[in-house]
């Protein structure tokens, strides 16, 4: 494994030089020291960021920030009996500490009836302040002093090195990959059980899993991933690995396996994005800035991209899918209006002038001859429908479809189908068609509407026979309810109907329902 | 560096240097604080009344913020302090105390927003938003405090900050604090109604036409506040337990609010003033490098722990030995009728 990371590194190194060679980055010196904070970071990120997934879906992430601050005193108390800065002791007292954080919480929200957040402040703050107490009582080596454990020293990585099958490797680094190594290998072990118990504890009790030691296996793991990468790169940053990919992930996708593999990726990028940062940084503006927080800023930043722009789940795809339903019943209502003015024109009282294109009805006329139909509020739902940006777009679309036409006031009624004028469109706003022009139907508008309106008729009788609403309320909740109505639910509706020894082609208000085209 | 400039704007004397430049201590001490000149005023009772002062401050908020469910937002908001403080420097560029506190306020505000708008906009839950906030916006602070220690003319690391610096504080630094607690005392009586709403029924003072997130932005403004002025003290990061702790401790002696707003201020207040005595009187750990004692922002959050254990142990109706007991009774005594379930919180 560190043979196929040296040849990973190796090759990193040979893809910088390349990208070093660009005038721009040229400055942009990186040393064997800088890849190795860099795959420390990546490697801290694996570490506690495919585990973190857990604690995101769990809602228990504020426990990784409890865990990574609550494992201080468990290091003291280690350094205490070991007397050294050994890592195995230090990683055992931690996982003890951390195990012990999660049952003080558990304890105090149980006996002492406590919410779990206060709970969990309680505990992490008095165990903090706990091991700061005690490394100032035993520590008379400065390297374990508290302000290290928040931002750790990953600068310095390159300092500690041991040789590892022939290689120098920094020994944080060989710690990492070690932890992600077990981490990964304890998920892929137990990717069944985790599942189980992160969607559905109850289930999973019932099916036997023990779901208190999963539990506190996967806290376990936290509390050593936490110790392994806070020794070189300050328990800021665990919080930030711990939490950050996860929930970015969890934006982005919503399936485990794809979540975790992701959670695995987005770590290692935002690990190198903030060491890229920081040398930048130091290149260009000759600043020196923490990696560790830089780190850290770089997930945020990872997770601020995916909010806005993720794919099912960003807020510009929300607001683009409301946008587009919005615009979808808004078509579907100027159709609704359309065919509700066509059978207005149809039913009128019929004059003979009407039907001679010599004096051809301006807009009056029309208002007027609908009127006797009851046309007009319908006229005046439409005019309501093709106003305002959204009426404009909506019906440049329907044009562009081909669902409705603009045509002569001359030809409105003459039509061969049954469908035909309309609304005198842009009488409202007075624009260019003028009241000479006037919007119908095609003859595919005209099958789109008429299904529209059989589903509004048919849920109104449906209203009426099965809830025993009066007539006069069921428009409304038709109106909201058309656009959702399948074939299917069609058929289903006119059958009740018919179950019900009610005609199925007529509605409420006595109008008649079209048939399924 | 940052330490001392943070140190010498609250007008305490920064390790090794004079206190000197600071216009505002000068002020304090020539004006308002005039009488307090005493020979009394020795520096352990300015740190025992300035820690007590914060605790009471720090503990009559906590009530509002624990019940309302946002414990862990006052961290959030406590962590946020740094950038804030860091990019108020940065903009002033001098040792404007008004500024800093300006800046950590609003950065702090900034993140208690950030957290309600994830939340609210996304489909992470509030946790994750919470931790989310926590890490980028500390990462943020230490990022731009690593860049300030790195420019010329600064030395002094961040820790004074982040684990606070008790010892060190002046007759200036106690008249701010007392200016908070007043401030807070004020407010909460002031708005002590519409805060009690806020806290047990958002949904329902929001349907009375009040406005929720204006008192919600209040009740985080208190906080960053009593953040802000405890900062030195204390530190950012257990300047959550002097916000959670007291009004858990007092939550078990009472379900009155007002008993509850004013026992938690006194646990708080206890706790800053004791923790601060027991730093100072216990012995010096052995191994204590320099030598300076026990740390006493660590004392404070310990003090107020044991207030909260000893209440969790000792209340007389919620406390664990007086559930005991009634259980013991009830068990002994068949004829007792069980009382009724307790009320969760």
């Amino acid at each position: 494994m560190t043979l196929a990371l040296a040849s990973t590194l190796a090759l990193a190194t040979s893809m910088l030089e390349r990208v070093a060679a660009f005038p721009a980055l040229g400055t942009l010196r990186v040393t064997t020291d800088d890849l190795w904070v860099m795959a420390t970071a990546i490697a801290c990120g694996v570490a506690c960021g495919v585990p973190g997934c857990y604690l995101v879906l769990r809602r228990l992430s504020l426990l990784g920030d409890a865990i990574s601050h609550a494992v201080l005193p468990g290091l003291a108390v280690a350094f205490l009996i070991t007397s050294t800065r050994d890592p195995l002791p230090m990683l055992g007292g931690a996982m003890v500490a951390g195990l012990i954080t999660t049952l003080l919480i558990a304890a105090l929200q149980r006996y002492g009836r406590v919410p779990a957040d206060a709970a969990m402040g309680v505990v992490f703050s008095s165990l903090f302040a706990l091991g700061v107490l005690l490394i100032t009582w035993v520590a008379r080596d400065v390297d374990l002093d508290p302000g290290c454990v928040l931002y750790g020293q990953l600068e310095f990585v390159s300092l500690d090195t041991r040789r590892v099958l022939g290689f120098e490797v920094p020994q944080a680094f060989a710690w990492l990959a070690i932890m992600s190594v077990v981490n990964l290998g304890a998920i892929a072990l137990f990717y069944k059980e985790l599942k189980i118990v992160s969607f559905d504890p109850a289930l999973a009790t019932a099916l036997g899993i023990n779901v208190a030691l999963v539990h506190y296996g996967l806290m376990a793991s936290v509390a050593a991933s936490t110790v392994a990468s806070f020794q070189a790169v300050g328990s800021v940053l665990v919080v930030a690995m711990i939490v950050a990919p996860g929930a970015t992930a969890h934006l982005l996708t919503d399936r485990l396996g794809r979540m975790l593999a992701l959670a695995a990726l987005l770590a290692g990028s935002a690990a190198a994005l903030g060491c890229l940062a920081t040398l930048a940084l130091h290149a260009w503006f000759e600043l020196e800035a923490s990696v560790a927080g830089m780190v850290a800023v770089a997930a945020g930043a990872q997770f601020l991209v995916a909010m806005v722009v993720g794919p099912r789940h960003g807020i510009v795809s929300k607001l683009m899918r409301n946008f587009r339903l919005a615009l979808r019943i808004r078509r579907e209502d100027v159709l609704g209006a359309l065919y509700r003015l066509s059978e207005a024109y149809e039913s009128r009282p019929r004059r003979p002038e009407s039907n001679n294109p010599a004096n051809a009805p301006d807009l009056g006329g029309a208002s007027t001859r609908l009127l006797h139909a009851g046309g007009e509020p319908v006229q005046a739902t439409l005019r309501a429908g093709i106003s305002g940006v959204l009426g404009r777009v909506a019906l440049a679309s329907l044009m562009r479809d081909g669902l409705v036409e603009r045509v002569p006031v001359a030809f409105a009624g003459s039509l061969p189908e049954a469908a035909s004028p309309s609304a005198p469109d842009g009488a409202s706003r007075g624009s260019s068609p003028g009241p000479s022009a006037t919007l119908r139907l095609t003859r595919q508008g005209l099958e789109r509407a008429r299904a529209l309106v059989r589903s509004h008729r048919l849920w109104e009788g449906f209203l009426e026979s099965e809830l025993g609403l009066p007539p006069d309320h069921v428009h409304g909740p038709s109106h909201r309810v058309e656009h959702y109505i399948s074939p299917a639910m069609r058929q289903e509706l006119a059958e009740q109907l018919r179950q019900q020894q009610r005609d199925p082609r007529t509605d409420p208000h006595g109008k008649t329902i079209p048939d399924e085209s | 560096m940052l330490l001392d400039l943070v140190s010498s704007a609250l007008g305490m004397p920064a390790a090794g240097a004079s206190a000197g430049g600071f216009a505002g201590s000068g002020a304090a001490d020539g004006g308002l604080s005039s009488w307090l000149t005493g020979g009394w005023l020795s520096t352990p009772v300015v740190v025992g009344l300035g820690t007590g002062l914060l605790g009471l401050a720090s503990g009559l908020v906590s009530p509002f913020a624990v019940l309302r469910g946002r414990s862990l937002v006052t961290d959030a908001v406590a962590h946020a302090a740094l950038p804030g403080i860091c990019i108020a420097f940065l903009l002033v560029g001098e040792r404007n105390f008004a500024a800093l506190l300006g800046g950590a306020l609003v950065i702090g505000l900034l993140a208690a927003g950030t957290i309600t708008l994830v939340h609210r906009f996304t489909r992470v839950k509030e946790d994750a938003a919470t931790a989310m906030v926590i890490a980028c916006y500390f990462g943020l602070g230490i990022v731009l405090s690593s860049i300030i220690q790195d420019l010329p003319g600064n030395k002094a690391g961040l820790d004074g900050f982040i684990f606070g610096k008790a010892a060190s504080m002046t007759r200036s630094d106690l008249m701010l604090i007392g200016g908070v607690a007043l401030a807070c005392i004020a407010v909460i009586s002031l708005l002590y109604k519409e805060f009690k709403l806020l806290a047990f029924d958002r949904a329902f003072a929001q349907s009375q036409g009040w406005p929720t997130t204006m008192l919600d932005l209040g009740v985080m403004a208190l906080v960053c506040a009593c953040t802000v002025v405890g900062l030195p003290a204390v530190g950012i990061v257990l300047m959550v337990a002097l916000l959670i702790t007291p009004a858990v401790a007092a939550r078990f002696w009472s379900d009155r609010l007002a008993t509850i707003v004013l026992l938690s201020g006194a646990f708080g207040a206890v706790a800053g003033a004791g923790g601060t005595t027991l730093s100072t009187i216990l012995p010096a750990p052995p191994a204590a490098a320099l030598s300076r004692g026990w740390p006493t922002g660590p004392m404070i959050i310990l003090t107020a722990s044991l207030l909260m254990l000893a209440s969790l142990l000792l209340a007389p109706r919620r406390g664990l030995i007086a559930r005991a007991l009634q259980r013991a009774r009830r068990f002994s005594d068949p004829e007792v009728t069980p009382p009724a379930p307790e009320v969760s919180p």
